[in-house]
């Protein structure tokens, strides 16, 4: 039935819209599982594929949430991801937009801060750790993840980074040197 | 109140503006965009008042870029304004990403294709293991290190469902932020 699956859709990503700390990368982990290990909406190797996707696409990271709803349940089941990502986060952020600004520079806010930062940290390194560990993902795949962080953070754009790594890739099989 | 009033931003300029910003956010950065639009260009708002939604929007859960849209919708039209930019910065993007996802399907079996997109995935990952390293050189003492080491164990090693996980880890970290905070 399409409606369970919007359903189970609805109730695994509306929880994770609120524990998105730092947007996507620190819900890829557990998006995936749920995905792919609990629901079997989608193989690990589609993932993966959804995964490069939505980099190579506009918006936001976490919109592969929209494409593992797709894969689940249609273009009914994107939208339904998309919302339920979205909608709770939104409300919590525009309700604390209001209390927020009455706050001011304060001791609290600082402190709030300063311990989701490195909660934040964790999810991200845990994230890009899963994505890595999926099937068919091999040295030169941590050769480009260990080359283009490096580009990176010497300050290089992201997009160039993106495009060099597409060709690299494209010449490498051309030659027959990777791929099979 | 030394800025003269702000332009009033209609919501079509809202919708407008944030439509062109969502297409424009390949790879992150959109902040930056977002300043320049924003605060420079149209001065809708002052350097001030959006800086403070940068910070919001990273603390709180949710994309940092949809985030700061809505707050800034929000501080320029209430509820309308948020619900626009948001619009404005998902819409397009939702509708481009579903487009590749079916061109994929279609032309997804082209040799090298799954190999070219793992590569291009290791790229995007290594965007995101940036976006980490910086915050991770930004924390000072040891309790930030190890909160992130606990977390990355958890979540990335064991495997653990992430939700129980930070239920412990937040409380446990904001305490210890708490303890530090004349340290720092």
């Amino acid at each position: 039935m399409p409606l369970d699956r919007l359903i189970a859709l609805v109730l695994v990503f509306a929880p994770l819209s609120l524990v998105s700390l730092g947007g996507g990368p620190s819900i890829f982990a557990e998006m995936q599982r749920q995905a792919v290990e609990v629901h079997g909406w989608l193989t690990d190797e589609s993932f993966v594929a959804l995964f490069a996707i939505s980099r190579a696409a506009p918006g936001p990271g976490s919109l592969i949430a929209a494409l593992v709803g797709w894969e689940a349940a249609g273009f009914a089941g994107a939208l339904v991801a998309a919302v339920a990502l979205y909608l709770p986060s939104s409300l919590v952020l525009l309700a604390a937009g209001l209390w927020w600004r009455r706050r001011g520079d304060s001791p609290v806010r600082r402190v709030i801060e300063r311990g989701l930062a490195p909660v934040a940290v964790g999810l991200i390194f845990a994230g890009v750790l899963t994505l890595m560990r999926a099937e068919g993902v091999g040295l030169p795949e941590w050769l480009t993840l260990v080359g283009c962080t490096a580009w990176l953070m010497r300050g290089a754009s992201p997009y160039l980074v993106m495009a060099a790594a597409a060709a690299a890739y494209a010449g490498l099989f051309r030659i027959g040197a990777i791929g099979a | 109140m030394a800025d003269a009033m702000p332009p009033r931003a209609s919501l079509g300029a809202i919708l407008a503006v944030f439509a062109a910003l969502g297409m424009a956010s390949f790879g992150g950065g959109l902040p930056g965009w977002m300043h320049r639009e924003v605060v420079r260009k149209r001065r809708w708002m002052t350097e001030e008042n959006f800086l403070a939604g940068v910070a919001l929007g990273q603390v709180l859960p949710g994309a940092n870029s949809v985030n700061l849209a809505l707050y800034i919708g929000q501080q320029l039209r209430g509820w309308p304004g948020a619900a626009l930019a948001a619009l404005g910065i998902l819409g397009p993007p939702f509708l481009v990403i579903l487009g590749l996802a079916l061109l994929h399907a279609r032309f997804g079996e082209v040799p090298g294709m799954a190999v070219v997109l793992g590569g291009v995935a290791a790229a995007g990952l290594a965007n995101s293991l940036t976006v980490g390293l910086r915050a991770a050189r930004r924390m000072r003492g040891l309790w930030p290190w190890a909160v992130a080491a606990v977390t990355f164990v958890a979540v990335g090693v064991l495997r653990l469902p992430m939700i129980p996980v930070v239920l412990v880890v937040i409380p446990a970290s904001v305490a210890l932020a708490w303890r530090a905070r004349h340290a720092a």
